[in-house]
């Protein structure tokens, strides 16, 4: 794989920018010596044509949901309309500053202010804050609220966040962020939260629960009633993660459900894609116990106007640079209002269908540890396919015939997982297709075993060697190294 | 449903197999009680071009783009290369996930490869991240780092800087109880460094800072004992400027929407982050490492992944996942466009172009330069009489300029603060100077 700086670097370029029309001072004179570079950059001169088809080759080693099937579990890559883009890129709201005049933003305040209502309503909560922009960076601002709302009523020693063992790895990093201590409870034999274990661990040092809702196995917690009310009943809050949201749109809301603190992944749910590793967009929705404690600014309305408050005493302060990532707002925004109730609904019941369709075929040639009724999304197995096959073996395979893996070995309560997420953007069709690969797939394990361990065959590269990246890490581009 | 393929057939054969009799089945699994709270938005399905319209008028009520831009503080109206957008709007690119799957995301981790090469050519640092939310977290979770390393529970941080970095800052600090020591800056701008406490994790200098001053970073590094230094800065300045890393910095941060970002209201913005080495193992984020596949060939993927918190859950380093990929691939693509001759180009521009605004203005009588120290692209005038009718009459005259209140909290009364970059043109420049010098 060639890198930009493996071009044989030409002469100064130039004509990306226009000579001075002022009278040069000279950078010498404006700037004393000792603050001015003494060695030069090493970046690249390069003709526009050449960064053009470098880049564009790159792209080409690189599978999109535009590409193909991306079942990957927990991460809803579903299409991603193509006006959201045109929408983002309108001048009015790419080339606004964030300190523009609220005078001079309404626009985009107010589209602020409406999105923040659509999402209200969907959560069926008190408020929401568009400010985090992401999902991690949303429950990082949750267990900030969590902490401020306990700090504000005297409770300090309400250090531990209860969560299930099977919750995304995120839930944990961010409350220990936050200053609490994490304890695990595990999960019964239907994959649901175990109320017995959850009453053990209930106590006064509890500051609260992290839910996800269905749950990483796909499952709906049916007891979820009584499990919010066991935590509020013992003085604790409850999050939840909203990476599952694709899976209840338009049928139930998790403020119906006693949820404190929720969040959204716009990049996931609302499709405003998720760029290969962001930008993304992580609202927090809130009951009205949290209200005061939100992020600063909030953006209001007042006689008519859109403004920005920031008098708001015993919020956390702020957590991004200035309103989150308004361009991401701006593409959910256009989604939600193309799709209205009912659009959402659909959504929602054809993810669902999607979902169930595929694991009742699928079940029949691999195992599915947890057999029931399931949501946007099931966990199937790769043990017993075959001797010597891992689910690894099983992912690289699939990558051969043209669809991206599910995510692989998550939940970790699952031994050898595989988690498919299908959406509602994909045809029967589609469907029908990646059953049949999985099940060819199987066939191929037990028959020729080697096929698998050698997948993938296809690919740009064959299967990467991560263990020397993690002991010698070679991290930048080695200008010095000798090209071989 | 436009985005939705299922025909009505499919679903009633999928329901069949599956062997439900309706969609509704399918949700039996919520209790009954919580779905008869739930309430719809009222919200009508509305046609692709129905919506382009809405949102289009919504944005031609964002009325300031129209203006000349010398608003600053961090986010900068800076000229974005055509070939940037059309580079990043291929889906490969930008309908991705995070590449877990190395072998069909060589087209991102090529690119955090390069991006990270980059950001180190940049900082004169030795290693990088793969990016952070913005410059504001990033700089947060620089000082996190420092108290993982240090544990002295208190940094140093300026005055001077920026205000939104410094709310985020202050959050992220309550939140892990941290203790901040605010030190004030001198005369000519740039930060004052006598009497600094003795127990420090860090100490943040950033340059330019708020005032829009260069820092004098020689020589910082002796004077804080075994405290981390973190230096936070603007990443076109260091087209010209020596880099933090030849003076020593053990983390470097940066916004880095001027290479290559439309300000986009303030998001998505990109956080740089670059470090030592020997801290690779404490530096939030995610990293692409080159390595070869079974063939020999080389390939790349993610590194050092046992910090992060799909493999250490509560242990990670940080709980960042999603961050600032595509961003980081417009920088890069800026930069590779660039150059090194574009980009010290495009930093003397900006150079040149502020000191000619400051020389107009400062011609004028009544007006001064705030602070002696040299300036890169912003910097902070003394205005006579009350700065907030200056601030309007030059709206009026289709100026974006910033409100004095930011200074103010600086505790600069009667001042304004000008950025002035590469787009802004010598006639625009000489009108403000002109509608400054007429309203005397």
């Amino acid at each position: 794989m060639s890198t930009i700086f493996d071009y044989r670097c030409s002469e100064k370029v130039g004509g990306l920018f226009p000579e001075l029309d002022v009278p040069a001072r000279g950078v010498e004179h404006l700037i004393d010596s000792q603050h001015l570079r003494t060695q030069p950059l090493r970046l690249p001169e390069l003709s526009e044509p050449q960064v053009a088809r470098h880049y564009t080759g790159l792209s080409k080693l690189n599978f999109g949901v535009d590409d193909g099937f991306y079942p990957l579990g927990s991460c809803t890559m579903k299409y991603n309309p193509k006006l959201n883009e045109a929408m983002a890129s309108l001048s009015g709201f790419a080339n606004l500053h964030p300190r523009s005049d609220v005078t001079r933003s309404q626009g985009a305040l107010q589209l602020l202010f409406e999105l923040t209502e659509f999402l209200r309503g969907i959560a069926g909560m008190a408020d929401v804050s568009l400010q985090p922009v992401a999902g991690a960076h949303g429950e990082l601002t949750g267990m900030f609220l969590f902490k401020k709302y306990f700090e504000s009523r005297g409770e300090p020693n309400r250090k531990r966040i209860l969560l299930s063992d099977t919750a995304h790895g995120t839930n944990p990093a961010s409350a220990a962020l936050a200053g609490f201590s994490v304890t695990e409870v595990a999960s019964d034999e239907f994959g649901m939260i175990d109320l017995k274990a959850l009453d053990e661990a209930l106590d006064e040092t509890v500051a609260g629960v992290m839910l996800t809702v269905p749950n990483t196995l796909g499952i709906f917690e049916t007891n979820i009633l009584e499990v919010t009310d066991k935590v509020h009943v013992a003085g604790g809050l409850c999050y939840f993660d909203g990476a599952n949201l694709n899976s209840y749109m338009g049928k139930t809301r998790p403020g119906d459900m006693g949820a404190d603190v929720f969040h959204y992944n716009l990049h996931k749910t609302m499709s405003t894609p998720h760029g290969g590793g962001g930008p993304g967009s992580g609202p927090i929705a809130v009951s009205g116990t949290l209200i005061d404690y939100l992020p600063l600014p909030r953006v209001c309305q007042k006689n008519g106007q859109y403004e920005l408050d920031w008098d708001l005493p015993n919020s956390i302060g702020s957590i991004h640079s200035f309103y989150g990532n308004f361009l991401v707002a701006v593409k959910a925004f256009a989604y939600i209002l193309q799709l209205g109730d009912e659009g959402l609904r659909a959504v929602s019941e054809n993810a669902v269908l999607n979902a169930n369709y595929l694991q009742e075929r699928l079940k029949k040639t691999y195992l599915l540890p947890y057999d029931g009724l399931c949501k946007h999304e099931f966990v199937l197995s790769g043990q017993g396919i075959a001797d010597g096959i891992t689910t690894l073996d099983i992912a690289k395979r699939l990558i051969d015939y043209g669809v991206h893996p599910p995510t692989i070995y998550f939940p970790l309560t699952v031994r050898e997982a595989l988690m498919i997420e299908p959406t509602e953007t994909e045809s029967k069709e589609t469907l029908d297709r990646f059953a049949e690969i999985l099940e060819a797939v199987a066939v191929e394990a037990r028959e020729d075993p080697q096929l698998l361990h050698d997948a993938p065959l296809n690919a740009p590269v064959r299967r990467l060697d991560q263990t020397q990246a993690a002991k010698n890490p070679v991290l930048t581009y080695p200008f010095d190294e000798k090209p071989a | 449903m436009r985005y939705i393929p299922n025909t009505s057939a499919d679903r009633r054969e999928m329901l069949a197999s599956i062997g439900v009799s309706s969609i509704e089945e399918l949700f039996a699994d919520i209790p009954d009680l919580v779905k008869s709270r739930f309430q719809p938005l009222n919200l009508p399905a509305r046609s692709e071009m129905e919506v382009a319209s809405i949102v289009s008028e919504m944005a031609d009520c964002s009325k300031s783009t129209d203006a000349v831009c010398l608003l600053g503080g961090g986010i900068y109206d800076h000229y974005v290369p055509s070939i940037v957008g059309h580079l990043l709007s291929r889906s490969e690119f930008f309908t991705a996930y995070t590449p877990y799957q190395p072998e069909i995301s060589q087209g991102t981790l090529t690119a955090m490869f390069e991006f990270q090469t980059f950001v180190c050519e940049l900082t004169g640092m030795e290693i990088a991240n793969a990016s952070m939310y913005d410059g504001a977290t990033a700089l947060a979770e620089a000082v996190l780092m420092a108290e993982r390393i240090r544990k002295k529970g208190a940094v140093a941080v300026p005055r001077s800087l920026f205000s939104h970095v410094r709310r985020v800052l202050d959050t992220y600090c309550w939140a892990t109880e941290i203790e901040i020591h605010e030190i004030g800056y001198l005369p000519d701008g740039t930060v004052d460094l006598k009497s600094l406490p003795q127990e420090l994790s860090a100490l943040v200098i950033q340059t330019p800072n708020a005032l829009g001053v260069i820092e004098p970073l020689a020589g910082v590094k002796d004077t804080i004992g075994d405290a981390l230094l973190i230096v936070s800065c603007h990443p076109l300045s260091l087209g010209l400027l020596q880099p933090p890393g030849v003076f020593d910095a053990d983390i470097v941060v940066a916004e880095g929407q001027p290479l290559g970002l439309a300000m986009g209201y303030g998001g998505p913005l990109l956080g740089l982050f670059a470090t030592r080495k020997e801290y690779l193992r404490q530096m939030p984020g995610r990293v692409a490492g080159r390595t070869v596949d079974v063939e020999g060939k080389t390939g790349y993927a993610m590194a050092a992944q046992t910090r992060e918190q799909h493999i250490r859950r509560q242990r990670a380093t940080s709980n960042i996942c999603t961050n600032a990929a595509l961003c980081a691939l417009a920088s890069t693509i800026y930069l590779a466009s660039a150059g090194s001759a574009g980009l010290r180009q495009v930093a003397e521009l900006n150079l040149e172009k502020a000191h000619y605004l400051a020389d107009g203005i400062t011609a004028i009588d009544g007006y001064e330069l705030t602070f002696s120290g040299a300036f890169f692209n912003e910097f902070v005038v003394n205005v006579p009489g009350d700065a907030m009718a200056i601030h309007d009459r030059l709206v009026q005259a289709g100026f974006a300029v910033e409100a004095p209140d930011t200074l103010r909290s600086l505790g600069l009364e009667n001042a304004l603060r000008f950025a002035v970059t590469e787009k802004r043109t010598k006639d625009e420049l000489d009108r403000l100077i002109e509608v400054l010098g007429e309203s005397r």
